[in-house]
């Protein structure tokens, strides 16, 4: 009990951040780190489940790709390593995003019977899968080295790369979640649309083995492209044509940066909106 | 009784909210596209109509409310769960809602984590509630067990964790709903001196419950909610009274018209007389009256029970008499009276078409609760039952100071003398 008379402050219902900011972070911190926790200790084979997942993907489709239709090893320098982090990449997306889909769902007796903040919710399960990506980035680069791609200082730019990819995770998981409350068919077209996403970002053969500039540039309208592309740029053939130059020049790159914001503001928008009845829509 | 003098701890003003019910529920994007406009008609459902109740720092308040009275709307609306339409709730300070004992427990940590989970979650810091973990776990009498799963807890620990928890949430405002009574007996008892320390530690704590006992025995002040509105506030006994007088005063009036399956499952004792078919004689109708002569449903503890019944020969008979039986709703019987049809010292032959009126008048020693009475009419010379009527009336007994649990309270006399010690 404080001794000082506390003023009386109005309550003004759920919200994405209610609570306080410090409990937010608190609360977003110990929901992904204990579950990550969980899925890596928690079984035996915690973490080399969490690898086997993307190294199979990795290892059919370097098969499929090398001995079948023999694509990407004339045009990158270093095909092996940059279809592999571009799947373990993008599986943080697709985990990410898949989980949030359900992710208000799922902590169903939390967002109905305790005060919490909502965007905990969604953000959890990027957290959660950021740590999951840091820890599969840690093989990779063992990979990286082994296949005798020199260390750059472009490497520190990784980060950029990497945070540009987290906030566009981190509003579509915010999106989807509150979305998929109301219309129950979200996840099915979720799945599809991500994997349409999967195909159409340059992760399965470098861009310039499209041989079609202007494949290659309304490629480049998928938002994801510009990151993966800047990706390969700077940590595995600082030759490549970054993404400006493959969707060639700025102006084409316009649409990618407008979806980019959009969805962004959107799942802003959305969110706040959805946010204080979600509980009731439940 | 609590002094007026302390300042406010929640102020509520003209809270309103109410839930729209689509007729036809929209819950795919297909849908939404195919049928744009569909899912546009909707019940509005008014949860809460137009509350406004103060409660003071340090106050024990309680709320009452059937089902769907909007109890449970506004418990969610204080505790941030809920926006409201319109209205305002000020508070002081940090409230913790406690609506269900460990939400947000996760089966596949350990009670450690968990409970450093939990704790943050009620509002303390992940350092405090470490600091805590060693007294959460004492409370709960869970030492042993810290490093164990959840999955692997019985059910009764993990409400005693969950309540412990609680315990420790440090709030300024404590939110609780009916989850004061868990565990054995002996943590039930530790729970309830927990509950008398934070009480006398001064915490504002708002208790929601159907257990009319609990309110009496903590709470300064109670709240009655019906209809979304508030039927009554102040003296938790005056309140504990109006609960219970409209908890049974409407429920067997809607049974008459359709039977209501009771939210247990059971269903509710037909209330409807059940005669066994007779040529001989018919009950006309059967009531229960108050003093003043006035026909009721229910009575006070205590109120004395006149049972009214007019019936009807339908041919002649030589001479009858009259019984009656009354019974608890789970069927067991309690006590049986009756009489025989007499003119003077005789039996009195009845001829066709004659009525009857008989009146039956004893004391109530029955406690809260719902009871029928079975009416019977026997011919003489032990030659059988004529007429038997199931359910000839059924009342309900409200108010008293009873346990629940027990049916009758019967005049009694106890002494209890500390004896003398041998040797001093």
């Amino acid at each position: 009990m404080s001794a000082q008379p506390q003023p009386l402050r109005d309550v003004r219902g759920p919200s994405a951040l209610g609570g306080g900011t410090r409990r937010f972070f608190d609360l977003l911190w110990l929901m992904s780190a204990t579950e990550f926790k969980r899925v890596y200790f928690g079984t035996v084979l915690g973490y080399l489940w969490s690898l086997i997942r993307p190294l199979a993907l990795f290892g059919t489709l370097l098969f499929v790709f090398t001995k079948v239709f023999k694509i990407g090893s004339e045009e990158a320098e270093y095909y092996p390593v940059l279809l592999l982090l571009g799947i373990v990449v993008f599986t943080f997306f697709q985990e990410a995003t898949g989980n949030a889909v359900t992710s208000v769902i799922n902590q169903e007796g939390i967002v109905r019977k305790t005060q919490f903040p909502r965007l905990v919710i969604p953000l959890a399960t990027v957290l959660t899968g950021l740590l999951n990506l840091v820890a599969n980035l840690l093989v990779i680069v063992v990979f990286i080295l082994a296949f005798g791609v020199d260390p750059q200082w472009t490497w520190l730019l990784f980060p950029v790369a990497l945070l540009a990819l987290l906030i566009f995770t981190a509003a579509i998981s915010m999106a989807l979640s509150v979305l998929y409350v109301r219309f129950r068919d979200v996840a099915i077209i979720w799945v599809v649309v991500s994997q349409v996403l999967f195909y159409f970002t340059p992760i399965l053969y470098p861009i310039e083995a499209l041989h079609n500039r202007t494949y290659e540039q309304l490629l480049m309208i998928n938002p994801l492209a510009p990151i993966f592309q800047q990706l390969r740029v700077w940590v595995l053939e600082p030759n490549a044509p970054t993404a400006v130059e493959a969707a060639g020049g700025w102006l084409h790159l316009a649409p990618a940066i407008g979806l980019y914001f959009g969805i962004c503001l959107f799942a802003l928008w959305i969110f706040n909106r959805e946010a204080p009845r979600v509980a009731e829509g439940l | 009784m609590h002094t007026v003098a302390n300042p406010p701890a929640i102020q509520v003003e003209d809270l309103h909210k109410s839930f729209r019910i689509p007729k036809h529920r929209v819950d795919s994007l297909k849908e939404r596209v195919v049928r744009p406009f569909a899912g546009r008609d909707y019940v509005e459902l008014r949860a809460l109509d137009g509350v406004s109740f103060e409660i003071q720092q340090g106050e024990f308040f309680g709320i009452v409310g059937r089902n769907g009275s909007g109890k449970s709307t506004l418990l969610k609306l204080l505790a941030s769960i809920y926006r409201a339409d319109a209205g305002k709730i000020r508070m002081v300070g940090r409230l913790a809602p406690f609506i269900e004992l460990g939400v947000g427990f996760n089966p596949e940590l350990t009670a450690r984590e968990n409970i450093v989970l939990n704790g943050v979650m009620v509002g303390l810091t992940p350092g405090e509630i470490r600091q805590r973990i060693d007294s959460v776990l004492e409370f709960a009498e869970l030492n042993e067990f810290a490093d164990l799963k959840l999955k692997n807890y019985s059910s009764g620990m993990l409400v005693r964790l969950a309540f412990s928890v609680m315990m420790e949430a440090d709030a300024d405002i404590l939110l609780i709903d009916e989850v004061l009574a868990v565990g054995d007996a002996a943590f039930q008892q530790k729970s309830a001196d927990a509950f008398h320390e934070m009480k006398a530690a001064g915490k504002t704590i708002i208790l929601v419950t159907h257990e009319m006992g609990t309110v009496e025995h903590y709470c300064h002040r109670a709240m009655l909610i019906d209809g979304g509105r508030i039927q009554h506030l102040g003296d938790p006994g005056d309140v504990g009274r109006h609960y219970l007088q409209l908890n049974f005063e409407e429920e067997p009036n809607r049974n008459f018209d359709e039977p209501v399956e009771e939210p247990g499952g059971d269903v509710a004792p037909e209330p409807v007389p059940i005669p066994t078919p007779s040529d001989e004689v018919r009950m006309l109708d059967a009531w229960l009256e108050n003093s003043d002569g006035e026909r009721v449903a229910n009575l006070e503890a205590g109120e004395r029970i006149q049972v009214r019944v007019e019936m009807e020969a339908l041919r002649d008979l030589p001479g009858a008499s009259v019984g009656f039986i009354i019974a608890n709703a789970e069927g067991v019987g309690i006590c049986e009276f009756g009489a025989g049809i007499v003119e003077g010292v005789a039996y009195a032959p009845l001829a066709t078409g004659s009525s009857v009126v008989i009146r039956a008048e004893l004391e109530n020693p029955l406690n809260q609760g719902r009871y029928f009475v079975h009416f019977g009419v026997n011919r003489i010379n032990n030659k059988g039952a004529a007429l038997y009527v199931h359910n000839a009336v059924d009342f309900v007994v409200y108010g008293g100071t009873a346990a629940s649990n027990t049916v009758v309270t019967l005049p009694a006399e106890v002494e209890a003398v500390v004896q003398e010690q041998a040797e001093r």
